[in-house]
């Protein structure tokens, strides 16, 4: 499996592809002594970790990117590694849960510091064009998709994320939830919502609602047009 | 009937410096209590189910009256797998028990560490026991509770992030460590056959 890094910064091309190669059924390839895992990095907030300020705090931005996110990377790194010297099928097998998590996280974290932007910038404006109407048409008003995005993620048991997907089969946007860090893989990921308490325990405790309705601030609309376009374009 | 939220066994400070005032004032006032408050809503309609024990719910049914049930259940046992008087080595039949289960009590506490800091996501870990008092270390998720695959529970600890992330923040392996601080054997002893 080609999973290869471009360095700190990962365009969501890269994250796609990822997402993509994770679809494709096992290729049977026999791994030569010298080859080694791809080394995934880390990618830098595109903003400061204080940007996000009042809607999610600092604390939890730092704590996120540079204690969580990394772990996925490591782990997922320490994982591909093992996987790739792994010997038999069977213990291929025993490291799949490994990579799943480890990968998923870092793919899900990718996707989501791009779907985020400082407060009050013009990115988390949703402006009228192609993207707009098209959540319109979808759920009504951008109000019943916010509600409806909002509710089906607070729903989720437990660990997971709350997505806007493009559902490339029937053309259209629609909201998804995915569990633990299972990557979205039935659809195309417009806008990702992590709904794992460590992504708003320090400022909101258990009132999810309150982090859901805070979030809406803060997301990155610009970068949602620009994935929606993309998946049209790419059907 | 209504679901209660059972007692704390003990002052919200009771666990402090290990687990603080504050994570149990959260944990056992809006996490638990607020499973209780929800399984009251959805009880309300006067479903079949209404009135029937947790043990029942949990064994019978799925969904988020489960996850209530079950979680109101989780709780309960956690809160009694810990004790301000908890900690230190196995004293009593549990102890002989996890020697022959285990080899040693160091040898049980890595395994279970590692059981509970290596879960995926959210869960639980427990010490479990057949009907011959065989131990045994399994890991539940989400809201899963070891009764409903016919085991019996011993001892548990809570891998939600909620559980550690005010004292803790995502440093998961030195909960684990913490909660042996606070261990209830006696309470272990007394889930023996």
């Amino acid at each position: 499996v080609s999973t290869q890094s471009t360095g700190p910064l990962h365009g969501y091309h890269t994250m796609f592809a990822i997402a993509r190669s994770a679809l494709r059924a096992p290729v049977r390839r026999t791994f030569a002594a010298s080859a080694s895992a791809s080394v995934h990095t880390l990618p830098d907030l595109p903003y400061d970790y204080n940007a996000l300020e009042p809607h999610i705090s600092a604390e939890i931005m730092t704590l996120h990117h540079k204690k969580h996110h990394q772990t996925y990377v490591t782990g997922l790194n320490a994982a591909e590694e093992a996987y790739v010297k792994a010997p038999t099928p069977k213990e291929r097998i025993a490291l799949q849960a490994a990579v799943k998590f480890n990968g998923g996280g870092h793919i899900n974290h990718s996707l989501f510091w791009k779907n985020l932007a400082p407060t009050g910038s013009p990115e988390t404006k949703l402006s009228g064009g192609e993207f707009k109407e098209a959540i319109e048409k979808a759920f009504g008003s951008v109000d019943a998709f916010k509600k409806e995005l909002n509710t089906k993620t607070a729903a989720i048991q437990g660990s997971g994320w709350g997505w806007l997907g493009y559902n490339k089969a029937t053309k259209s946007l629609e909201i998804v939830t995915t569990a633990n860090q299972d990557p979205l893989l039935s659809h195309v990921p417009i806008i990702g919502i992590d709904i794992w308490e460590h992504a708003f325990y320090l400022q909101y405790k258990n009132v999810k609602p309150d982090y859901l309705n805070a979030i809406w601030n803060v997301l990155n609309f610009k970068e949602a047009a620009a994935r929606y376009k993309e998946a049209r374009s790419s059907s | 009937m209504t679901y209660e939220l059972p007692p704390l066994p003990y002052a919200k400070n009771a666990l402090a410096p290990h687990l603080s005032e504050e994570t149990l004032n959260f944990h056992y006032e809006k996490h638990h209590r607020g499973y209780v408050n929800k399984l009251n809503q959805l009880a309300a309609e006067k479903p079949a189910w209404a009135g029937k024990s947790y043990e029942e719910l949990i064994k019978t049914e799925s969904g988020v009256v489960f996850n209530q049930a079950a979680q109101i259940w989780n709780h309960t046992f956690y809160w009694k797998s810990l004790s301000p008087n908890g900690g230190g080595a196995p004293t009593g039949k549990i102890a002989e028990l996890i020697n022959e289960a285990f080899g040693s009590f160091d040898a049980f506490k890595e395994k279970f560490s590692a059981a509970a800091s290596g879960h995926f996501g959210s869960g639980w870990a427990w010490l479990v026991r057949d009907d011959n008092n065989k131990l045994q270390i399994v890991s539940t998720h989400d809201a899963g509770n070891p009764i409903k695959d016919g085991h019996n529970p011993v001892l548990t600890c809570d891998v939600w992030e909620h559980a550690y992330y005010i004292d803790f923040r995502n440093d998961r392996p030195k909960y684990i460590a913490t909660w042996w601080n606070l261990v209830n054997w006696e309470f272990a002893n007394s889930n023996l056959k």
